[in-house]
């Protein structure tokens, strides 16, 4: 299976009814997705593929043969966050972080498509992003302050 | 000697709290409590780099570890500051006496100190003036946990890794009737020992598949063990029990207004299903868990398997969020037993999503009667019975280990009935079972359900959560009653100034006599947790119609000296944030046979576009640091119905409040 990670090719041993997050977490050591549920409800193992946001839990490695996969590892390089990241630091918006990862991701696209979205826009685009800890108004906060100042 | 805080006494040796860095720069900080992500261990570290005279920029935590450092129980009870403050003041006041902060070599002087300086009996400096504490500190590990850094247990990954899985049984009791003796999966070994069965592999692709494989090859002996879950407080009032006498002054003369209020069964839910890593090797047995007890679970862990306790450590290593007890425990011995198949290997289990939700423990289902008198508009006495199972099966309650695999193994380690922490310590059932307000002569009894098929267990606020939503609905009651303003009432029945203080300012703060759109209403609820800790006082705004949308949601909060207030002001926004969903939102199902409420379809929580607003206030305060993780829970669940009831004009007294709770509460007052 060759694809595109983070921006670097990469071919893979397993199989392609593997699924994408197990690959990713299992053979190349990119344990920042977060294994969650496993049935696509829950939004800790979001990533971009090729601009859409998908659960990695249900993707099997055959549907992203030759597509770009972006993970939470690509969206923040070593001293350069993305801005989603840094707003959330910024702003303390979460408490154990478990749901991070997959909501920077969702984040992130959103931005990228709508970069003035307001606050109920957010909230929506979030929707299938659960967080247990009670960190949704902060973390909501968090991303409009993300946004391009315009 | 008489004021030496309790967890220094328990842990006297200055090795086990403080050593120096190898780099002799920082300073290492050792402490037993753990990082939930609720923020604790940076706030520790804010007490620990005043105590020891030094920035924070000096001071390392390290994860608690049951041998090289201190044994401080259970993170729990929101005691975590309240019991590690003091410890770590008295420690460094010891550091400090025997090292001279103020001349260089500070940290070499402490690498030099002797490990096994007794606490008890060393010289001690003064007071210092805080520096870090008091500030709003960003948290030391959300960096990582931002950047999709390994942090969590699941991301370990040592030499010689195997993933594991176990397949639980399908329904409470079930027993393993068949498996073929030469079963087989590609990649993996099959482990059994009674009923309880799991698999190892190189590759986590080869243990998910056999898992399910495994699913398919095993037959089980069930049975019908579970109550109506539409009919659970009758149940819960069902005997035998055990009584748990709170007060008996005599209850009130005459009754002038009686209520029933109930709960169901909840699930802890938290985002990451729990995980455990096991490796047996040269003698020692090792375990790396989330559990919130290390050294409860090393010692559980010894009994269950009669080893020496000396010979098995256990470290923390973070996971998602537990809110409680959840199976943190039972994964971690899960990894012990599949590891005891591959000695010398590591071995990480990890739990389904559809067993975190059916086989974590639970939070109880819990039924509550009172009744008062009111005479002048004033109350003039009071009764309460509360019905529940207990609020712990942690491990070592009732002097057994309390692991879930225990049950099924060929020789089983049972799992008792739960049962409650002691009332000293803030109790289960009964939590939060005496109002704060001067109610007259008060007859307060706990039942405890002695006997059970659902396992359940800590969860925050505990028996805390329903009491005080049944106390604070009913105060609201009572006010009705008398026709007086619900604010107005509780603060004429308050005589703490610190509890009225509170009410006020959330009053003032929510804006309570502010006019409200048709279908709106506001609604109070106050507790002062655990009768000795954290005052709050939330005010909610719901919108009520064809569905009950919280809008908005006030919290006033008198913690004592806050150490972080940022993360306090989180702990309170999440606190609220959570019990909205609990309230609105969240049961436990289950069949006759089997807990059916197993995914998040199944058992939805709270999502992005229905979380509440939180505006949180904190009262400024120098009496001492009070916990701010579990004083949001039951007020919040009052203050949601009691807007509904301002809303709509009815009362809903059984929960969850959602559309239905509404539809139902019309119907009867109709």
């Amino acid at each position: 299976m060759n694809l595109t990670v983070n921006g670097s090719p990469v071919s893979l041993t397993s199989d392609g009814e593997t699924p994408l997050l197990t690959a990713l977490r299992d053979e190349l050591g990119l344990v920042g997705t977060r294994f969650g549920c496993g049935q696509g409800l829950c939004g800790a193992c979001h990533v971009n593929v090729d601009g859409a946001v998908l659960p990695s839990c249900q993707t099997p490695l055959w549907q992203v043969e030759g597509r770009s996969v972006t993970t939470v590892e690509g969206l923040g390089r070593d001293g350069a966050p993305h801005p989603v990241q840094q707003a959330i630091v910024d702003h303390q918006a979460a408490q154990c972080g478990f749901c991070i990862s997959g909501i920077v991701v969702t984040a992130a696209a959103l931005l990228e498509q709508e970069p003035d979205a307001d606050a109920d826009r957010v909230a929506e685009a979030l929707d299938r992003n659960l967080c247990r800890c009670g960190a949704q108004r902060r973390i909501v906060g968090a991303v409009l302050a993300a946004r391009r100042p315009t | 000697m008489s004021d030496l805080p309790a967890h220094v006494v328990a842990n006297p040796r200055l090795g086990t709290w403080v050593t120096a860095a190898p780099d002799r720069l920082h300073v290492e900080v050792h402490v037993g409590k753990v990082e939930l992500g609720q923020g604790i261990v940076t706030a520790l570290a804010q007490i620990a780099a005043d105590a020891l005279g030094l920035p924070l920029s000096r001071i390392r935590m390290v994860p608690a570890h049951t041998t090289h450092g201190p044994d401080q129980g259970l993170t729990a009870g929101s005691l975590s500051v309240t019991q590690t403050g003091p410890a770590l003041r008295h420690v460094g006041a010891v550091v400090r006496a025997l090292a001279d902060p103020s001349a260089e070599g500070y940290v070499e002087r402490i690498a030099a100190l002797d490990p096994d300086t007794d606490l008890r009996v060393a010289p001690t400096a003064g007071s210092v003036t805080s520096a870090a504490v008091g500030c709003s500190t960003p948290r030391l590990d959300l960096p990582d946990k931002v950047l999709g850094r390994p942090r969590y247990l699941a991301d370990l990954r040592p030499e010689g890794l195997l993933h594991g899985r176990v397949l639980r049984p399908p329904s409470v009791g079930a027993t393993l009737a068949e498996l073929d003796p030469d079963w087989k999966a590609p990649g993996v070994e099959l482990v059994r020992d009674g009923s309880f069965v799991g698999v190892v592999g190189e590759r986590e692709v080869d243990v998910d598949r056999a898992l399910e494989q495994l699913r398919r090859d095993c037959r089980w002996d069930e049975q019908d063990l579970l109550p109506d879950e539409d009919d659970l407080p009758a149940w819960l009032r069902t005997g035998p029990h055990e009584e748990i006498a709170v007060l008996d002054e005599g209850g009130p003369e005459t009754v002038a207004l009686t209520a029933s209020y109930s709960k169901p069964f909840l699930v802890h839910a938290s985002i990451a299903p729990s995980v455990g890593l096991a490796r047996w090797g040269d003698g020692t047995l090792r375990a790396w868990s989330h559990s919130q007890g290390i050294h409860p679970l090393r010692a559980a862990i010894a009994q269950a398997l009669a080893l020496d306790p000396a010979a098995v450590e256990v470290e923390h290593v973070e996971n998602a969020g537990c809110y409680g007890h959840n199976a943190a425990d039972d994964a971690a011995f899960d990894a012990v037993l599949l590891a005891r198949a591959v000695p010398g290997r590591p071995v990480l289990a990890r739990w389904t999503r559809p067993d975190e939700l059916a086989w974590a423990p639970l939070s109880s289902a819990m039924t509550v009667t009172v009744s008062a008198g009111l005479v002048d508009g004033r109350i003039t006495g009071w009764c309460y019975d509360v019905w529940s199972q207990g609020h712990t099966s942690r491990p070592g309650f009732r002097g057994t280990p309390g692991l879930l695999a225990g049950a099924s193994l060929a020789t089983p380690v049972p799992l008792p009935p739960p049962s409650d922490p002691p009332l000293a310590t803030g109790g289960g059932t009964t939590r939060n079972a005496v109002p704060i307000y001067d109610v007259g002569p008060r007859r307060i009894v706990g039942h405890r359900k002695a006997e059970t098929p659902l396992r359940t267990s800590a969860m925050r606020a505990l028996g805390s959560y329903l009491n005080v939503f049944a106390i604070e609905s009913f105060v609201d009651e009572l006010a009705d009653a008398a026709g007086a303003d619900p604010v107005e009432f509780r603060l004429a029945h308050l005589s703490d100034p610190r509890a009225a203080h509170v009410v006020a300012t959330a009053a003032e703060l929510a804006g309570w006599s502010d006019p409200l759109p048709e279908d709106v209403g506001r609604g109070l609820g106050f507790a002062r947790y655990k009768d000795r800790g954290a005052y709050c006082a939330v005010v909610a705004e719901v919108a009520a119609a064809s569905t009950v949308a919280v809008r908005r949601l006030t919290v006033v909060a008198d913690l004592g000296l806050v150490v972080n207030p940022d993360g306090a002001r989180n702990q309170l926004e999440g606190g609220a944030t959570q019990a909205t969903s609990w309230t609105t939102t969240e049961r436990v199902r289950f069949d006759r046979r089997r807990i059916t409420s197993d995914d998040w379809e199944s058992y939805p929580i709270l999502r992005f576009a229905q979380a509440p607003a939180v505006d949180v206030h904190l009262v400024e305060s120098t009496a001492p640091s009070l916990g701010s993780g579990e004083a949001a829970q039951g007020p919040t669940a009052a203050a949601i119905a009691n807007a509904v009831q301002r809303a709509l004009g009815v009362r809903v007294r059984d929960l969850p409040l959602d559309a239905d709770a509404v539809v139902r509460a019309i119907d009867q007052s109709a």
